[in-house]
């Protein structure tokens, strides 16, 4: 089956003049508007889009094109901050909101000439990996298993990001990952997905889940898109202070996919009797690929893996009982009048919030609460910093670090365990990353015997992008992975 | 205060940041804007918006700090406190918990003559909360950012004071250098400096009492009677065989009382923890030392100084340089003059007349110059002190200057000999008679004779110089 229209050759048809902007802008708007039923945009902005388009077609008629990818339509998970468009989270409180800014992120992307198509589905506050929490339902995976016609959830929570990609309704997309919330539906959907060093993309506008940990990233069709996407919103923000200052490299120029003397590190702790047959075979097959393309393999121990799932569900929940606490009904987003402000504060956010944002409320807060903070909280930073020291004393002996990127392949919509903590399970291999701070990337590898995609993550030092998006590349173009799922949902 | 009782005091100061922006936000900070005009996207906290220091602002921290005789911490760390109000838009306030930008310090202060050293424990950096208004509507509540994200000093001192008058002793020497430094306007009126009082009394002997938090004091006056009547309560409390709660108390300006806000256990948990969104605050050993060299001279050299520049007497100097503006003043009229003549003009005749119009040192009617002119002017000889008065009387309502009004109602002294020595013969040919009685003994007249002679001058001759040349006039 013939791949759909990537980044790269969507950048080059258009500079070839075989179409425009606003034909492919047309085209999408069209695929969306068949797609109902994957439910993966919040708000399409239709008018805008192919405003922004004539715009684009202009500039290249007259030769002052803002990027080599000028007019390129893209999907913005509903996480960022757009001006004059709304801007929910996926969350009832803000679903009347409509910023009068724009996102560091997306604005990078207009300086690009990208068009954006409107925002995506998402579990609501970037919290889950099923995309159910979000306020406007739960996002279909345009993959069905090749047994049932029962409807998968897409991962989360950048759950409309990655299906939309691979159901091809946008070019590639903007997520957001601050457990797993790009590599784990990434991986869910066939798609590549990027989540940069802590620091590389600005955070300015993004709507805050847990700022230590969250990081936007593309999800794309390609290790080449993701390396495109990735340089366009990269970069220093001075209005972001955790925003790195080192400079903005070219990606995608200096992609090459040699994998030659490298090491690649496999981890004891990934190792597991759960895991499906067919994700170890696909994991062991790359160990092979990369092994014959000329790589070295070392067997190594990241000690502390197992302690990464609980450390993070105390600090992103301490984190985000603070960030979520500015939605009080006084200022923006829904209000429910009250008797007094207490009342106000409760009716509002009571039904402002659905079950999975409350629940990581009550967990953060109860963690900082005087008399709790020191045995959960300060621990966690403490566990954090041995992870963090993990990771750095395994890149002295390695390039970089082979895994699964999630412990199965997608599951039934009506088949999420009630156990939140079972949920919580599917972020066990991307957790570790997030609170290490350092680059990691999904990649579509196989299809397992459902015929659903295994994604694989390749993972290297801070700042290493370039080097993790080379190997990347040394897999993608070796195993030459070009499924796309049946189009089933179309009217 | 209270015979048998021993009272302990210790003191937070909320000082507002002289700095045109706020600490995380570009928004202006002047006083008086109207409501919510100075509100950036930070300061309302929009989704997604995040903080940025104001380099300016952690300057004056350490500036402040340095005038504390504190440790500057290299390194210190932001902390979200978190609670809930309508005026705090992000539900928290960014401050400063565990790891403060300044440490241990102490200031002197001096109460009847007596100087004591008051430990500084802290100095740190903090946002103020919006204003709620809640005297617009009877059932709505208004909110005004304005002050939402200006940066305020937090500086808490050690419980080292052991009178009210100590207390303001201590507030007013902060004050007083913070204003040299340039780093607080001082303002109390409009809030820029407020202190909250932590009061507690023990028998001598015995172990500290039990403290209770008087908050948000914006005058001297308040905190002094605020001290007494608290100090009083707990006293009273005690003898009756109660038992003090620790809690915090407002103060009621118009019955002079305080009463319980809240106690101990109804205290906020505010979950304090790092903020995510800053790294910590670090600061280079050079920077700081540039800020240490660029520190002006404060209150207590200045005092010293003054003392041996100017002949000061110990008290009319810690005067004049409690407040810089009004040391700047008189240093200004002191330049090249008689300090002994500008310390009595300055301390006596404008301090009474501000005093009476209640007016600060920087809205004097007369400027540093004016005076200045003022005081040549007697200096020299041309106007007599009895005509200064009455200039400088003039020059506080008219605003002009001394040698305007002089040349103006033609007040200058007349010293000129051959000039008085026509006034003096004319006084005495016109009076024969008294000139006899004088000659043959009575004395007292000589009053007369120069009363006459002044009156002919309009006030204006030069009474040394009259008295001269009636005397050897009438007395040959």
């Amino acid at each position: 089956m013939k791949r759909n229209l990537n980044f790269i050759d969507a950048g080059s048809l258009l500079e070839t003049n075989e179409t425009t902007s606003v034909d492919l802008t047309k085209i999408y708007l069209e695929k969306i508007k068949e797609a109902d039923e994957l439910n993966c945009f919040n708000t399409v902005s239709a008018e805008q889009a192919l405003d922004e388009a004539e715009k684009s077609d202009l500039r290249r008629q007259q030769g002052k094109l803002k990027s080599r990818f000028d007019g390129i339509p893209i999907g913005v998970k509903d996480l960022f901050c757009t001006k004059n468009i709304k801007t929910t989270a996926s969350s009832r409180i803000l679903s009347n909101f409509t910023p009068s800014y724009e996102s560091t992120v997306t604005q990078n992307c207009i300086d690009a000439g990208l068009v954006s198509l409107g925002k995506l589905n998402c579990d609501e506050f970037a919290m889950g990996s099923t995309n159910k929490t979000s306020y406007y339902g739960p996002v279909t995976n345009p993959w069905k298993s090749n047994k049932s016609d029962a409807k998968l959830v897409p991962g989360g929570s950048s759950g409309g990001s990655a299906a939309a990609v691979a159901a091809d309704l946008c070019v590639a997309s903007l997520g957001t990952d601050t457990g797993g919330s790009i590599r784990q539906p990434a991986s869910f959907t066939g798609t590549v997905g990027l989540k940069p060093t802590y620091g590389r993309v600005s955070r300015w506008g993004t709507i805050a889940f847990a700022s230590s940990l969250d990081q936007a990233g593309p999800i794309t069709k390609t290790v080449e898109d993701a390396a495109a996407l990735f340089e366009i919103i990269a970069g220093h923000d001075p209005k972001d202070s955790t925003s790195s200052t080192k400079e903005k490299e070219n990606f995608l120029d200096n992609l090459n996919s040699s994998v030659k003397g490298m090491k690649i590190g496999i981890p004891s702790e990934f190792k597991s009797d759960d895991l499906p047959l067919s994700t170890q075979k696909a994991w062991d097959d790359c160990k092979k690929l990369l092994q014959s393309n000329g790589a070295e393999l070392i067997d190594m121990s990241l000690p502390h893996t197992m302690d990464a799932l609980p450390t993070y569900y105390i600090i992103a929940p301490a984190e985000a009982s603070s960030n979520l606490a500015r939605y009080d009904g006084v200022k923006y987003g829904i209000r429910e009048e009250g008797k007094n402000l207490i009342e106000m504060y409760e009716k509002t956010r009571s039904v402002g919030f659905g079950d999975e944002v409350k629940r990581r409320i009550l967990i953060g807060t109860y963690v900082l609460s005087s008399g709790y903070y020191d045995a959960y909280y300060i621990k966690a930073q403490k566990i954090r910093s041995l992870i963090k020291s993990d990771f750095n004393q395994a890149f002295e002996k390695v390039d970089a670090i082979l895994t699964p990127s999630t412990p199965s392949t997608a599951f039934e919509i009506e088949n999420e365990p009630t156990d939140p903590v079972q949920t919580y399970l599917n972020d066990i291999f991307t957790v570790p990353i997030n609170l290490a701070g350092i680059p990691a990337i999904s990649i579509p590898f196989a299809n397992d015997e459902n015929d659903l995609p295994i994604g694989l993550q390749l993972i290297t030092n801070s700042f290493e992008e370039q080097k993790l998006l080379n190997i990347a590349k040394n897999v993608q173009d070796t195993v030459n992975y070009e499924s796309v799922p049946k189009n089933w949902w179309q009217k | 205060m209270i015979s048998g009782w021993e009272l302990v005091i210790g003191i937070e100061i909320h000082a507002q940041v002289k700095s045109k922006s706020k600490l995380f936000s570009s928004s202006s900070t002047e006083f008086g804007s109207g409501p919510n005009s100075q509100v950036s996207l930070v300061d309302a906290a929009m989704p997604g918006m995040l903080p940025v220091i104001n380099k300016f602002c952690v300057e004056q921290a350490v500036r402040s700090g340095i005038g504390l005789n504190a440790q500057i911490n290299k390194k210190s760390i932001f902390d979200r406190k978190n609670y809930f109000y309508q005026d705090l838009p992000q539900g928290y306030q960014i401050s400063q918990f565990k790891d403060p930008i300044v440490g241990n310090g102490f200031i002197e202060i001096e109460t009847d003559g007596q100087s004591k050293k008051v430990g500084i424990e802290r100095l740190h950096l903090e946002q103020d909360a919006g204003k709620s208004l809640h005297d617009q509507d009877p059932n709505l509540t208004f909110v005004d950012l304005n002050r939402s994200g200006i940066a305020l000093m937090e500086i808490v001192s050690m419980p080292d004071m052991k009178s009210p008058e100590e207390a303001v002793e201590y507030v007013k020497k902060v004050r007083s250098i913070l204003r040299y430094l340039d780093t607080c306007d001082g303002n109390m009126e409009q809030g820029s400096l407020r202190a909250d009082v932590n009061v507690s009394v023990n028998k001598p002997g015995d172990d500290l009492g039990t403290r209770c938090e008087i908050k948000n004091l914006n005058s001297f006056k308040y905190i002094h009677s605020a001290i007494i009547y608290e100090a009083k309560r707990q006293i009273k409390l005690i003898e009756s065989g109660e038992n003090i709660i620790q809690e915090t108390r407002l103060y009621n300006i118009d019955s002079g009382e305080t009463r319980s806000m809240r106690s101990k256990e109804d205290a906020h948990d505010y979950r304090y923890f790092p903020d995510p969104d800053l790294l910590p605050l670090i600061l280079e050993d050079n920077w700081i030392k540039k800020i240490r060299s660029s520190i002006p001279e404060l209150p207590d050299q200045k005092k010293e100084r003054f003392i041996r520049e100017y002949s000061l007497s110990e008290y009319d100097s810690s005067v004049i340089v409690s407040d810089k503006s009004t040391s700047d003043y008189y240093e200004k009229v002191v330049k090249d003059r008689n300090p002994k003549l500008v310390t009595t003009w300055v301390t006596s005749e404008l301090f009474s007349v501000l005093n009476k119009k209640n007016l600060s040192i920087d809205e004097s009617p007369i400027s540093p110059n004016h005076l200045g002119e003022l005081i040549d002017n007697i200096d020299s000889g041309k106007i007599s002190s009895r005509q200064a008065k009455e200039i400088f009387e003039e020059m506080c309502e008219t605003g002009e200057s001394a040698n305007n009004i002089i040349n103006e109602k033609g007040l200058s002294q007349i010293s000129d000999e051959g000039e008085l020595e026509k006034l003096v013969d004319n006084v005495i040919s016109s009076n024969p008679e008294n000139v006899e009685k004088y000659k043959n003994g009575k004395d007292k007249l000589f009053g007369f004779f120069v009363g006459e002679a002044m009156k002919l001058s309009k006030g204006k001759a030069n009474p040394k110089v009259l008295n001269e040349l009636l005397k050897s006039k009438l007395n040959t």
